[in-house]
């Protein structure tokens, strides 16, 4: 990913935030106590990935997400590079779920469109084949070798049906489009 | 004592070595494993990340799959335990959304009920079968090894949900090792995230994490790893060649997955139990361990 840090600028305009955005995160399992975070950044301090790079800043990205700066936040690559280890949630002394509240944000990306190439393409295999690896060869060689039987099938039929129902089939080809551009 | 065993994809398409050993261990102990034959992927956080319901919808299909063999679901990898936990809690205490996943469900011929629980392997070893009738089990100390316990973070957190041990000062990996006489020694950053969920996102960023563990692990001069999660273990493994290369560092430390250092423990053959599947050599300790 090339572009991953979040763009601020230096004066917001009311006019151009989105308040309705942290509400909409809210409505997300998982985001629901948005509106507890107090700033605190116990969340940044403990984060394992913000330690190694400052393009993931946690606390960041909720004050934004608070204040309505909606584009910004869903089209950085910023979101998605949370390495959901729950550090964080396990230490906010507000108890928000930080981890879940970074999924409900990527949902609503997602929705418009942004999402990283990597998932789309593991979302893709899991709808055709019911897993997301594919059984190769390899994989049946090394597995009778180990006298274990050999791997069948995923029922795919199944997840394919789950994934036109709740619409997760269109997105991945709305993701790909997207992608393209 | 017996379970529905989910391995998950990740397990039996490139790690079998890790379900050959369990189910070699397991086998040993006593406890009766049922295959889930038509369950699919536990539908993880990338999943998740992209659409929640799809994931929940997925989750409790294999979740009924249990149901209707009336069993609880066993677990060998720390995503799969995560997301089939978070889901039965979700799915058990919100009635609005298990309503609306049921009417998905229903158009594939299946109903979640909230009738099963979802345990980790390491639970099972350590709460049923019980550390006393493994011991009975044991035949070669493998006194002379200090080992790095890697627990992952899925299998200890959100430990609201989980309640698996504690989050961030876990034991349970550490005692099952000792179980086997070894050292379970202590490290830097014990419980810090590996990095897995990075790959394919920033692989520079995931080379860094996996390389950070390496560095605290060889620094309390342990002579392998012992991994619970997949995915750690292959940050960790063929991780290794990775950071070889990016940092030039080389660590050489031999991983194994939990009932692989049991299963040698027990006296198991090495062939048997996969260990020259893995990319880094595995000799050095079976060496020290003859």
């Amino acid at each position: 990913m090339a572009n991953t840090d979040i763009k601020i600028k230096e004066t917001l305009r009311s006019s151009e935030l989105e308040p309705n955005f942290a509400e909409e995160i809210t409505k997300h399992p998982g985001g629901e106590k948005l509106y507890l975070c107090y700033q605190c950044g116990s969340c940044a301090g403990g984060c394992p990935v913000g330690k190694i790079t400052n393009s993931y800043k946690p606390r960041q990205i909720i004050r934004m997400a608070l204040l309505g700066i909606k584009n910004e936040v869903l089209s950085s690559d910023s979101i998605w590079l949370c390495a959901s280890c729950y550090t964080c949630q396990e230490r906010c002394p507000q108890e928000v779920e930080i981890a879940d509240l970074m999924l409900a944000i990527r949902n609503i990306a997602a929705k418009e469109g942004h999402a990283p190439k990597a998932f789309v393409e593991q979302a893709t295999s899991l709808i055709e084949n019911g897993r997301i690896p594919k059984i190769t060869g390899l994989t049946q060689r090394r597995r009778t070798s180990l006298g274990l039987p050999e791997l069948s099938p995923a029922p795919a039929d199944v997840v394919k049906k789950i994934a036109a129902i709740t619409g997760f089939e269109q997105l991945m080809e709305k993701l790909k489009e997207e992608a393209k551009k | 004592m017996n379970y529905a065993l989910f391995f998950g994809c990740v397990i039996p398409t490139r790690e079998p070595s890790y379900e050959a050993s369990l189910r070699a261990v397991f086998k040993e102990l006593g406890v009766d494993l049922i295959d889930l034959d038509k369950a699919t992927c536990c539908a993880p956080i990338p999943i998740e990340s992209l659409d929640f319901k799809t994931s929940l919808a997925i989750a409790a299909y294999n979740l009924s799959l249990a149901e209707e063999a009336n069993i609880n679901i066993m677990t060998i990898c720390n995503g799969c335990f995560q997301v089939l936990s978070k889901a039965n809690k979700t799915l058990k205490e919100n009635e609005t959304l298990r309503t609306d996943i049921n009417k998905i469900l229903a158009e594939v011929g299946r109903e979640y009920k909230g009738t099963v629980d979802v345990v980790d392997y390491l639970q099972v070893l350590h709460n049923d079968v019980t550390p006393e009738r493994i011991k009975e089990n044991i035949s070669k100390s493998l006194n002379k090894l200090r080992v790095a316990a890697f627990y992952g973070c899925h299998v200890l957190r959100p430990s609201s949900v989980l309640n698996f041990d504690n989050p961030e000062h876990p034991h349970i990996l550490d005692d099952l090792i000792e179980l086997t006489e070894a050292k379970s020694v202590q490290y830097m950053h014990k419980t810090k995230c590996c990095g897995g969920l990075l790959r394919g996102i920033s692989d520079d960023l995931a080379s860094k994490l996996a390389r950070n563990k390496l560095f605290n692990i060889s620094n309390s001069k342990a002579d392998c790893i012992v991994t619970v999660c997949p995915f750690c273990f292959l940050q960790l493994d063929v991780g290794q060649l990775d950071v070889r290369r990016r940092f030039n560092e080389t660590y050489n430390l031999p991983v194994f997955h939990y009932p692989e250092l049991l299963g040698l423990a027990m006296g198991i053959d090495p062939e048997k139990l996969g260990l020259k599947t893995h990319r880094i050599s595995t000799e050095s300790v079976l060496k020290k361990i003859e």
